[in-house]
Parts: C-alpha cells; sequence; structure tokens
C-alpha cells in the first residue's frame, strides 16, 4: 500500500464523476469496479454505469468496439451515475473520440499517448491527431506515455508474456486517479492477492504498476493537486456494492428462505438478464434449482411446472425473451399458479439495442398475452431496490396465486449502488396458499374470499389429486366447461383478483412537494435520474412547488394515484419510451393532461435535459 | 418422504369422474385404460403420479386420470414436466404427446428432455396426422398422402420418431400397436421402473382422418408376420410359424427362415436393450419388414437428477453459506457509523 505525501491538503470536492474509457479488452470495467469498491468503503455514496458493445471482442482501436465504466461518487446523496463528467481517462483514440463531448469544459482528461499511434487515429477516424491540433484546448489534457511506463515498471518481473504487460496498463491508470481523489490503493491490492492467488507473478506485476501510476501523479507536475469527497451521510449499518442484476438474484435467495420454499429459476441466456442466471447458479448450498433450459419458452414451461409441484419458481428474461414466453405466461395465469417473470427491459424492438437500456416493454408486460389475460406487473427503480422488489414480486405471486412480471432495466440491472444489507430475519412475512388437508367437497379453484388466490394443492398431497390445464373451466368443480357465462364469470374473478392486489400494497408517494405547479411523473429505473433532477430544481428559488411521484406498482396501480394527480396543475411523465406509462394512466384516469417526457436512445435520462424541460414547464 | 405401504390399486382407482371425449373406436380408448391397469402395477401412490400433455388428441389424457396432471400448452409438457420432475424427484412423471405435439411446435423441447435423460415417461401417441385441428399432415405422415392441407399429396419427407429419439440420445425406446393393450402396459411398467427418460411410441389409429394407417402392421391377421416383438435376451425371431428371424448381413439386418439354407435358431441374432452402442437399435427402429415392436432400447445410464443432486450435495458441504444472511454479510461488507 502506498500513500499519498502531498505538500498541501487535498482540496474537497462535494461529489465528482470520473468515466474511464478504451478498447473492450482494456480492462475498463474492472478499472471503474476497483475505484467505484474503494470510494465506497472509503464511505462515498456511489452509482455506477458501465457502457459496453455488445461484441465481445470488437475489432481493436475500432469507435464502436469502446467500453467504458462510469462512476459518480460523493460526500451527498448520489442518485445516478452523473450526465458530464469531471475526469475522463481515455486509454485510445477512439475512447476519447466517442466520449469527449461529455467532459466539462476545463476539466482533466488522462490520455495514454502511447495509443495514439497513426493506425489508431485511422481507426478512430481522426484527420489530424486531437493531441497536436489544438481541439483539446479547453480542456486540462494530461498526456502519459503509459503502455511504456507499465512495461518499464514490469522490466524485473520475471515470467510474463507481452498480453500480460500490456494488459495492466489500466492499472496505471488506475493508480493515478487513487492519488487524483485521495484514495487508498489497498483495496485493489488485496483483491489482486485474492484474485490471481495461485499467479504470484501476476500478483506482482498489478501491483507494481498500480504503485507506479500512484507515483507518477504524485510527482508529475501537470497535477496541481489532489481532491478529496468526504464520506456522505448515510444511515448506519452494514453496507455493500450490489449491482442490480445481484440484488434481484438475492431477493428471490431471500423470499425463498422467509417463505420455507425451495427457489426454482427455469431461464435461457439473454443480455441483460443472464447474470441473474450466472448468480444464481452459484447458490447451490441454499437448496437453488437452476436450471438452464433449451430456449426461453422451456425455461418458464420449466418454471410452470416447478411452481406446480411446489417450489418458489421463476423466470428470468429481457424483451424478445418475453415475446417467447407470452403463451405459457398466459396459461401461468390461466392456471393460477405463483410465478415471477423478470424481465431486464433492452433497447428495442426485435434484437434493438441488447446492452443498452430501455423502458419500452411496459405495453408487452401487461397486455403482451391472448386473451384477457391480467398479471401483477412491478418496477425496480434502483440497482439497490432490485432486492425489495425481486423480495415483493415473490410475495405477491405466492400469496395471490398469480404470474408477476418484475421490471428492471439495463441501466438498474448493471449499475451499482451502496446497498444497506438486508436480514431475511427484517423483512416481512411470505404466506402462501398451500393445502395439505382433505375437506368435503375442496376443489382445485377453491379461493380466498378476501384476496381471491385459489388454494394450491402440490403433488404429493394424498387426496387431493386434481386436473388443472390451459382450458377455462368451471367456476366450483375446476373441471373444464365451455358454458358461456362460465366463462366470463372466471374472466371477470381472474381480473378482480389481479386488481385486489391494491389493497396489499403501499400507497403512492409523492416527493419535494404534495401539491403545486408541476407533478413529474416516472416509473422504473429513471428514479435515480428524475429524483436528482427534481431535488436540484427544488434547491433553487422559483422551482419549490415541483412535486416528483415515482410508480413502482403498475398492475393494479396504488389506490391513491388519482388524489395525487389533482394536486397538481401540469403533469409531465417521463419515461424511456414513446409515451407506454402516459398512456396507462390515460386510460386509468379521465380529465387530466399527461404532457410526456420521452428519450428513445438506449440512454438513461440526463440531468441538463431534465431540467431544462421541467423549468420550461412551470414557466 | 416417509415410506408407507402402497395401497393395493385397482385400474378403476385411476379413473376420474369426467367423461372420455374421443371419437368412438379411437385407440387412445387402449392407451387410457392400459395406463389405468400398468398403475396399479407400479407400486407408485396416485398422489405421485403426474400427468403432463401438451395439445391435441392425445392430451385430453391427463382430465381422465384420477391422478394430479395438468393439459397445458402445445408442444411445452416436456419442459413443465422436467420442472414438475426437478422440484420434486419422487414423483412418478409422465408426459403425454402426439406426433404433433412433440415432434412439429414442441421439437425442440422432445430432443433435448431425451438429451438431459431426466427421470420422465413420455407417450407419444403417433397417428401420423393432426387430429384435433380436423386432418392436416404431420411431421409423421407419408410422402404422397392426401390430407385436408395436402390435397395432391404431401411433399415433406416424414420423422421416424423411434430414428430421431435415438439420435437425440434416447436412453430408453419401445414402440407398440395401439391394439396391443397387455403389452402396452407391461411397456408402461418398465418405462416406469426405467431411471432416465423413457419414450413409448405407440402406433395408434385415428379412426375419422388417418383410418387404418397402420392396419397392415397390427392387424390381428397379419401382426405376428409384420412385427417382431422384441425381448431383451431373446433371439429376435418372429412369423406366425415362430420360423423367421433376424441376421446381420454386412451393415443390413436381414430376414432369414429358420430350417432354410441352413439357417438354425443360433444363428438368429439375440435382442440386447441394455446395450450402450445404439447402432443396432437404429437398425431396428429404421427396420420396414418386420416392424419392430417392445422395448428396442433401454440402456441405463446417469440421470440429470442424479447428476445434480451429487452437485449439491457436494457444494453443501463444502460450502459456509447455510444461511443467506451468511451470503449477505459475507465479503467486502463496510460499516457506516
Amino acid at each position: 500500500m502506498v500513500t499519498a505525501k502531498t505538500k498541501h491538503q487535498p482540496e474537497i470536492l462535494e461529489a465528482v464523476v470520473i468515466r474511464f474509457v478504451g478498447d473492450s479488452g482494456d480492462g475498463m470495467q474492472l478499472t471503474g469496479t476497483q475505484f467505484s469498491d474503494t470510494s465506497a468503503m472509503f464511505g462515498n455514496d456511489i452509482a455506477t454505469f458501465p457502457n459496453y458493445p455488445s461484441e465481445i471482442r470488437a475489432p481493436q482501436g475500432s469507435l464502436y468496439g469502446v467500453s467504458g465504466f462510469q462512476v459518480h461518487i460523493g460526500s451527498v446523496e448520489i442518485s445516478t451515475p452523473g450526465d458530464n463528467v469531471d475526469l475522463l481517462v481515455a486509454m485510445n483514440p477512439a475512447g476519447l473520440k466517442t466520449n469527449l463531448h461529455a467532459v466539462k469544459p476545463g476539466h482533466t482528461i488522462i490520455i495514454d499517448t502511447d495509443a495514439f499511434t497513426k493506425k489508431n487515429l485511422e481507426k478512430a477516424q481522426y484527420q489530424t491527431n486531437p493531441l497536436e491540433d489544438g481541439s483539446l484546448e479547453n480542456y486540462r489534457v494530461i498526456e502519459v506515455a503509459m503502455s511504456s511506463l507499465t512495461k518499464e515498471a514490469l522490466k524485473d518481473v520475471e515470467g510474463l508474456d507481452n498480453k500480460s504487460i500490456t494488459r495492466s496498463k489500466n492499472m496505471f491508470a488506475l493508480g493515478m486517479v487513487y492519488w487524483m481523489y485521495d484514495r487508498s490503493t489497498q483495496h485493489t491490492i488485496d483483491f489482486f492477492n485474492k484474485k490471481f492467488k495461485s499467479k504470484p507473478n501476476i500478483i506482482e506485476a498489478n501491483t507494481k504498476v498500480l504503485n507506479a501510476g500512484f507515483y507518477f501523479a504524485e510527482t508529475l507536475e501537470l497535477i496541481p493537486n489532489a481532491y478529496t469527497i468526504t464520506p456522505a451521510k448515510m444511515a448506519s449499518g452494514t453496507y455493500r456494492i450490489i449491482m442490480g442484476n445481484t440484488a434481484t438474484a438475492w431477493g428471490f435467495l431471500a423470499a425463498a428462505e422467509k417463505s420455507g420454499l425451495e427457489l426454482f429459476l427455469g431461464s435461457y441466456p439473454i443480455t441483460p438478464a443472464t447474470d441473474i442466471l450466472h448468480e444464481l447458479v452459484k447458490h447451490k448450498h441454499f437448496g437453488v434449482k437452476a436450471f438452464q433450459a433449451e430456449d426461453e419458452i422451456a425455461g418458464i414451461a420449466s418454471a410452470i411446472g416447478a411452481s406446480f409441484a411446489g417450489d418458489l419458481a421463476i423466470t428470468t428474461t429481457s424483451g424478445p425473451g418475453l415475446a417467447l414466453k407470452g403463451e405459457a405466461l398466459g396459461l401461468a395465469m390461466m392456471v393460477e399458479l405463483p410465478l415471477v417473470v423478470v424481465n431486464v427491459q433492452r433497447g428495442g424492438p426485435s434484437t434493438g439495442l441488447p446492452t443498452k437500456t430501455e423502458q419500452s416493454d411496459l405495453l408487452q408486460a401487461l397486455y403482451g398475452r391472448n386473451g384477457e389475460s391480467p398479471v401483477i406487473v412491478i418496477a425496480a427503480s434502483t440497482p439497490a431496490n432490485c432486492f425489495n422488489y425481486a423480495y415483493q414480486a415473490a410475495k405477491l405471486a405466492l400469496e395471490h396465486m398469480t404470474p408477476v412480471i418484475l421490471l428492471t432495466d439495463g441501466y438498474i440491472a448493471n449499475g451499482s449502488a451502496p446497498w444497506k444489507v438486508k436480514s431475511v430475519s427484517e423483512m416481512p412475512e411470505i404466506k402462501n396458499n398451500i393445502v395439505k388437508d382433505v375437506t368435503e367437497n375442496w376443489h382445485p379453484y377453491d379461493r380466498n374470499e378476501e384476496s381471491l388466490a385459489r388454494n394450491w394443492a402440490i403433488p404429493g398431497t394424498p387426496g387431493l389429486e386434481h386436473r388443472i390445464g390451459g382450458l377455462e373451466k368451471d367456476k366450483v368443480t375446476g373441471n373444464v366447461s365451455y358454458v358461456p357465462e362460465n366463462h366470463e364469470y372466471m374472466t371477470n374473478i381472474r381480473a378482480e383478483k389481479v386488481k385486489r392486489v391494491q389493497n396489499y400494497i403501499p400507497n403512492l408517494e409523492t416527493e419535494f412537494a404534495e401539491t403545486g405547479d408541476l407533478l413529474v411523473i416516472g416509473w422504473g429505473g429513471t428514479y435515480g435520474s428524475l429524483h436528482s433532477a427534481v431535488k436540484q430544481l427544488n434547491e433553487e428559488e422559483g422551482y419549490k412547488n415541483i412535486g416528483f411521484a415515482h410508480f413502482n406498482y403498475i398492475n393494479p396501480l396504488p389506490k391513491n394515484t388519482e388524489e395525487i394527480l389533482t394536486k397538481f396543475k401540469k403533469i409531465v411523465v417521463c419515461e424511456l419510451n414513446n409515451g407506454q406509462f402516459s398512456k396507462v394512466l390515460k386510460m386509468n384516469f379521465n380529465g387530466f393532461e399527461f404532457l410526456q417526457y420521452n428519450k428513445v436512445q438506449g440512454l438513461p435520462f440526463g440531468n441538463t435535459e431534465l431540467i431544462e424541460k421541467f423549468k420550461q414547464l412551470v414557466k | 418422504m416417509e415410506t408407507t405401504a402402497v395401497k393395493k390399486y385397482t385400474f378403476k382407482d385411476f379413473a376420474s369422474d369426467q367423461e372420455v371425449r374421443w371419437c368412438p373406436g379411437c385407440d387412445d380408448y387402449v392407451i387410457l385404460r392400459s395406463m389405468q391397469k400398468a398403475l396399479p402395477e407400479m407400486g407408485v401412490k396416485k398422489e405421485e403420479v403426474v400427468f403432463i400433455s401438451g395439445i391435441g388428441c392425445s392430451s385430453r389424457f391427463p382430465y381422465y386420470m384420477n391422478t394430479y396432471g395438468m393439459h397445458s400448452i402445445h408442444g411445452r409438457a416436456p419442459g413443465i414436466a422436467s420442472g414438475v420432475k426437478l422440484a420434486n424427484p419422487n414423483l412418478s412423471v409422465w408426459v403425454m404427446t402426439g406426433d404433433g405435439d412433440a415432434m412439429a411446435i414442441g421439437g425442440n423441447h422432445f430432443i433435448h428432455v431425451l438429451r438431459r435423460n431426466i427421470d420422465l415417461n413420455i407417450v407419444l401417441f403417433n397417428n401420423e396426422i393432426y387430429g384435433l385441428t380436423k386432418g392436416q399432415f404431420s411431421p409423421t405422415s407419408l410422402v404422397g398422402q392426401k390430407t385436408k392441407s395436402s390435397p395432391y399429396g404431401n411433399t415433406q419427407p416424414p420423422f421416424s420418431p423411434g430414428e430421431l429419439a435415438l439420435g437425440a440420445q434416447a436412453r430408453f425406446f419401445a414402440r407398440i400397436g395401439g391394439n396391443n393393450p397387455k403389452e402396452m402396459s407391461n411397456i408402461f411398467v418398465e418405462a416406469h421402473k426405467f431411471k432416465g427418460t423413457s419414450l413409448i411410441e405407440v402406433l395408434q389409429n385415428c379412426v375419422i382422418f388417418n383410418d387404418g394407417c397402420f392396419t397392415n402392421i397390427t392387424d390381428k391377421a397379419v401382426k405376428e408376420d409384420k412385427q417382431i416383438f422384441l425381448e431383451d435376451g431373446k433371439p429376435m425371431i418372429f412369423g406366425k410359424d415362430r420360423n423367421k428371424g433376424l441376421v446381420l448381413n454386412g451393415l443390413k439386418l436381414e430376414v432369414v427362415t429358420i430350417g432354410e439354407n441352413g439357417i438354425t435358431e443360433d444363428d438368429i441374432l439375440v435382442h440386447n436393450a441394455k446395450e450402450k452402442d445404439p447402432t443396432l437399435h437404429q437398425m431396428l427402429v429404421r427396420l420396414e419388414y418386420p416392424i419392430a415392436t417392445g422395448i428396442i432400447r433401454s440402456y441405463n445410464d446417469v440421470t440429470l437428477e442424479e447428476r445434480e443432486d451429487a452437485l449439491t450435495a457436494q457444494v453443501k458441504a463444502n460450502s459456509n453459506f447455510k444461511k443467506t444472511d451468511d451470503l449477505f454479510f459475507s465479503g467486502e461488507t463496510y460499516e457506516v457509523k
């Protein structure tokens, strides 16, 4: 471990946004993760945003092969990875070209000059070298021959091939950034020791390069001072940094333990949902049964079978996969079995933008099945609360005997943030509708009078043998029925069952203002962007009466929704699609004008665009 | 699971109170009755039997069984059944399917379920036609067959279910005529005993849309001459006079007559259903004369559940994670005061 020996006290900043960019094989995700974890352990609030191409190893140096990782750290509450960048670390010309627009004028860019060769400049479609043509005049550019310095630092380490040497230059950059932001290298060194346990020369190499970067920054005259971001005020407790997809997986683990049921996952790999599968397959020690099926349909089909047999069953996917699962989801709805379908939304339609974020599967989730087939739809809104909403999805499915669609998106699924670790003992109880005793006149579709949930008779239970299926069934006996009035009755009772979930979910809350000129509405993964924009406006004079209401429950909507809508003069619904939730609100609530702010670029909302829009609306 | 003695059932215990709605004279009635008769012989508790079906005439089956069951969606029964079995390996799980359900819309699931070797039993009602949609050609219809969707004759060559199944690594394959309830019941019992995925193809007559499709094989008058009923460990002999047999001639099976050209019973191949190498089983499956029936292949292999159970036990033994809290609070956590 090395520590800074700066002459002056580092300058204190409230928050800073750093972006690491390079080739998709340059290790930018690792570099970014190390910096954010170190900062979180130091006590900062953080939010991260990885941004990478869908190609695994795109051609070296190409514009579309640029991989980036952005982290926002602060001594104040951080709810987004930030828009504009205070520090850009560009490992090659393509990275500089595709990310320069995000750097605030006057702010810093660290560049590996060794990568600015004629060939790489051509690949990045630069006519002239930006380091020489004056196009970076408005920035503070720190030019470092990182590749050569890395080689130099490693000249005495034995048993390293050229590839390993070149690969560790990202650690040189990380070392520099650690010094600049007054961070210790210890966490990363611990990481090397654990990760490369059996390869001492790799540990030595990475540690050397990291330290070399750190010392280089310290002695470099180009960096006038270091900065520090003091710890944020956060509720006391045990924390860890968690990615949205991991939080989702863990929410299900907790729900399985709390409900006393075994967890079954039927899934097929699809970006950006696959990490949930990757996480759950690890946990055989908890008895998790994770089944990688031959396709999306077999994924949900196996989950329906496991649910019939008494497991807490889930299936995970992204937009195109949800389309494939549609028919089976209708079956689960028809046979009224508990099932959670996670849709980690990505840019659509069709294959769309697999690694980018969007919220355009909302209407598919609500209506993408044949016949009248309502299901519960809920949405997580931050990386950390994916845990809560996965748990809640399982609870609602089990307690109401219905499929639940949990919507997350690529932005919160891949993003990470501090999570105040929840013990299972703190989580709410999960009841189930399992029936064990044989009573006279028992029928498989006997319902709980209040929730209308049917009872759940599991194969293996003597005396409760019964058949269920996709055909309409008689309301009393559960046998196949084509009676017209019975079909209408059953259609209505399935809808009413989902509607009554309103009685079991929390009311909608408003933030910043309970009444006023403008209500900003969002749902799902845009919480961070919208929250921080409205918060920022509320701190300015003249914008105190902008309220913010964010929906996690989409079907059914919270009971008090209309009441909240009436309290504001204007309403704007902000979504990363062309207005799907505003359509839902229009259908449900007459007499309101729902203004829209939409973006369909595969990117999250930016702070500046939101603030501009809201200011314009309250003018 | 507690082990209590299994009640002595009769076939009536397995009949549900629902009126059976197949066409009069359909072989499906034979399959239903054979299953209801086989179940008491299996020594399995009624509440531990599950029938899963897809869509089609065959798939109405679960409604008529007084066991657990699900009539699901077209082609997906193998997926659902896999989930049932993985969730509760104590259950005896049956997939009831047809040639369209299993090999057209459900073709992908069909080959993968066989490949994995989960301990499931699949009964394939093969009538070489779509019945419930009223008479279109299926993936097993013959070239030239005139159907509602091929009025000038079918141009799509058929699958042979057995060949497809063995190609997909099926460990158990049996074939039986739809008019042979006694042997069908026995095969169901054997399939239940077999650990792994077992597939039983029933040559099932559709009286309405493809009547007589197997008559030249299954009719009582020709059955013994046109079929060879295979039994493990017994010579491959067939014919009314029990004087025909199979020998290997180069890479082909050949029919010979015992007592002619110096052929004796010792020259006849002996059936080994348990053989790992499926070459001879494949040849038997493809044979056009005689048609091979009975249990053609029954090779014991590790099941998916056995592999999964072993891994789970190993992971559990080596893990410090007993409760989710152990995981959540492990590794890189930090305290905020």
